[in-house]
């Protein structure tokens, strides 16, 4: 049973990086977050296996601690997205 | 018994990742930043809560199965809240029209 948790947490983490090929592409910043919001979803569910997995009850813990920090950085992104007044232009839209 | 949890626990976690690759595949193909979003939280909702559910009959003890699901519930609020305001934020900047 733990290679079975193992291996469900590599194909999680190996998703979750995949998913990271968003943040390079773009184009708005919304869509930059989204995948950070994946990373932290993703990272805590991986989290959840390697910990069952290795019987590490520690681990869960940090699971917790990651959940916590990954709403944060997102409700950190928007009040700085929304402070802004003026529109921003789409950088896919500039000439 | 125990191979009966065993097999409910693989179920679940195979379903889970499935989800956490339909998150992916969505995020990656998706038109627009709405789309986008909305295969964002079928990943973070459906893929963590069916991880959870295949965890449950692993581990040892009440308090780290409690543990797992105060983590689910944590991720389900700050999942539901920040969805709302991404999207609040990319309609107000109208990346996409």
């Amino acid at each position: 049973m733990a290679d079975f948790l193992q291996s469900a947490g590599a194909f999680v983490v190996l998703m979750v990086a995949l998913g990271l090929v968003r943040v390079a592409r773009g184009p708005g910043r919304a869509d930059r977050m989204m995948a950070a919001q994946l990373l932290g979803s993703g990272a805590v569910g991986a989290l959840l296996l390697f910990g069952a997995a290795s019987g590490e009850s520690a681990v869960f813990d940090v699971a917790l601690t990651l959940a916590l920090l990954s709403a944060f950085a997102s409700i950190a992104f928007v009040k700085f997205a929304l402070r802004q007044d003026q529109p921003v232009v789409d950088e896919e839209e500039v000439p | 018994m125990s191979t009966l949890l065993d097999v409910l626990s693989i179920v679940a976690i195979v379903a889970g990742a499935f989800f956490y690759l339909a998150g992916t595949v969505g995020l990656l193909r998706f038109p627009d930043a709405y789309t986008r979003l909305h295969a964002l939280t079928k990943a973070d909702n459906l893929g963590l809560v069916l991880v959870v559910i295949g965890l449950l009959p692993q581990v040892d003890g009440v308090l780290t199965a409690l543990k797992l699901l105060l983590v689910w519930l944590l991720v389900m609020l700050s999942s539901a809240a920040v969805s709302q305001l991404i999207a609040r934020s990319a309609r107000r900047r109208e990346t996409r029209p």
